[in-house]
């Protein structure tokens, strides 16, 4: 299976009744396609609406219905428009449950680098410093390693996105919770082993007696 | 408020001014304006806005056209020009979090001194601000950010220029609608006095200075 499917699926199962959502642009966005039938969340985009639906059919598209990256959505029954202070009261003010932002790297306190590389990409941060600060739950999803090379360090190379310390980092690999004693190893997907993943990860792994495996 | 063409819009607007523009990636962005200061050759713009767009679109278009001197922005990663630019020094661009932008923007328009926000703590976003400590949280004190002009995005307007935004378009308009010295909306109607319900006009027209009509209905 697709690596970034694999963690899309995996990361839906975190999701709760009701609970208010915001997923990142790229692979955090297929979150969306995996939920179980029998949760229903409510998606926050922070270019300004809250009960964002999926894709309109073509030919129903509006040109003012957007997500945050700029890609046509709809609205549910019971959506809200806001502008983009508000947007923002929502995810620093405590409101938003769950933030899944892709990441660049992530060391072994649980801290998040994911905005730029120095001389090279410089997008800037958007929306994610807020994100990672503010909402209740995050979550980082992304690929277990870049080109072979460990994204899971003992300290992060590049500039921080915050000194917030994340909830849980979701790989193809492995789903692994930063906790105060360091980076706690929860599960495995099927196809690797621990040995696997030590060898893919640069910060120290706690690896418990019972570490779950994940089927396909 | 005055009803005028985006030409003599754009005709107000001066070399060097600082201009607040509405918008996220181009979605709700006055682009009739845009066309007439990109064709006016306007130049050393300070451009406040979400992003950077793309380079055919909303603010990509006047940093394309060179109208551009600096940005204060969140995010450019969508416009390849800016990264250039900036990397060749022809343009200076400041990244503010979305969320820090957004609330230095409605600072200034409501007679705030600056906000206090946890976002940047311990990271870059820090570099020479005034950190404070209240209740052993620390904060950022971000400062206000105000424009010479603010051109912002409506739906719709009636002939007093109250405004209605629609959807996701509204964004940063209504914020930089109190932010700017001189506001300039363009919408797409003018409607009677009193098409506009008063619990549904987002921005009142006491604070527009002029309407500009143009775009999609």
């Amino acid at each position: 299976m697709d690596a970034k499917i694999k963690i899309a699926k995996r990361v839906a199962k975190e999701l709760e009744n009701g609970q208010l959502v915001n997923l990142g642009i790229g692979l955090p966005t297929l979150v969306s396609d995996y939920i179980p039938e029998n949760i229903k969340v409510f998606f926050q985009s922070e270019n300004g609406i809250l009960g964002m639906g999926g894709a309109p059919l073509s030919g129903t598209e509006n040109p003012d219905l957007t997500n945050a990256g700029a890609g046509y959505v709809t609205a549910i029954p019971g959506a809200m428009a806001f502008d983009s202070a508000f947007s923002f009261a929502l995810v620093r003010g405590g409101h938003l449950d769950v933030t899944v932002l892709g990441g660049l790297q992530v060391d072994e306190k649980g801290l998040l680098a994911n905005w730029m590389v120095p001389g090279k990409m410089i997008p800037g941060m958007g929306g994610a410093m807020d994100l990672v600060t503010g909402a209740k739950k995050v979550i980082v999803a992304m690929t277990h390693t870049a080109k072979g090379n460990p994204k899971i360090m003992k300290e992060c190379t590049l500039p921080l996105t915050s000194i917030r310390r994340v909830d849980l980092i979701v790989t193809d690999m492995a789903v692994i919770e930063p906790t105060d004693e360091g980076l706690l190893l929860k599960e495995i997907f099927s196809d690797t082993t621990i040995e696997e993943v030590v060898k893919y990860t640069e910060a120290k792994l706690i690896i418990p007696e019972n570490v779950g495996i994940i089927e396909g | 408020m005055k009803v005028i063409s985006a030409k003599e819009a754009a005709e107000l607007i001066k070399d060097d001014s600082s201009v607040m523009i509405g918008g996220f990636l181009g979605v709700g962005t006055p682009d009739e304006i845009i066309t007439e200061i990109i064709d006016k050759g306007i130049k050393n713009l300070e451009v406040i806005g979400n992003d950077t767009s793309f380079v055919d679109r909303g603010i990509g278009r006047l940093v394309n056209a060179k109208s551009v001197k600096k940005v204060v922005v969140s995010h450019i990663g969508t416009n390849p020009e800016t990264q250039r630019q900036m990397i060749e020094n022809e343009i200076e661009v400041e990244l503010v979090p979305q969320g820090t932008l957004a609330e230095r923007v409605r600072a200034a328009g409501v007679g705030l001194g600056g906000i206090l926000t946890p976002t940047g703590v311990g990271t870059t976003v820090e570099d020479g601000k005034q950190i404070i400590e209240i209740e052993g949280i620390k904060y950022l004190l971000e400062l206000p950010k105000k424009a010479d002009f603010a051109i912002i995005k409506a739906k719709s307007a009636d002939q007093l220029g109250n405004l209605v935004y629609s959807l996701t378009a509204r964004n940063f308009n209504p914020l930089m609608a109190m932010a700017g010295t001189t506001v300039i909306a363009q919408v797409e109607e003018i409607l009677p006095v009193g098409c506009l319900a008063p619990d549904a006009i987002h921005t009142p027209g006491i604070i527009v200075d002029y309407i500009v009509v143009g775009g999609r209905k």
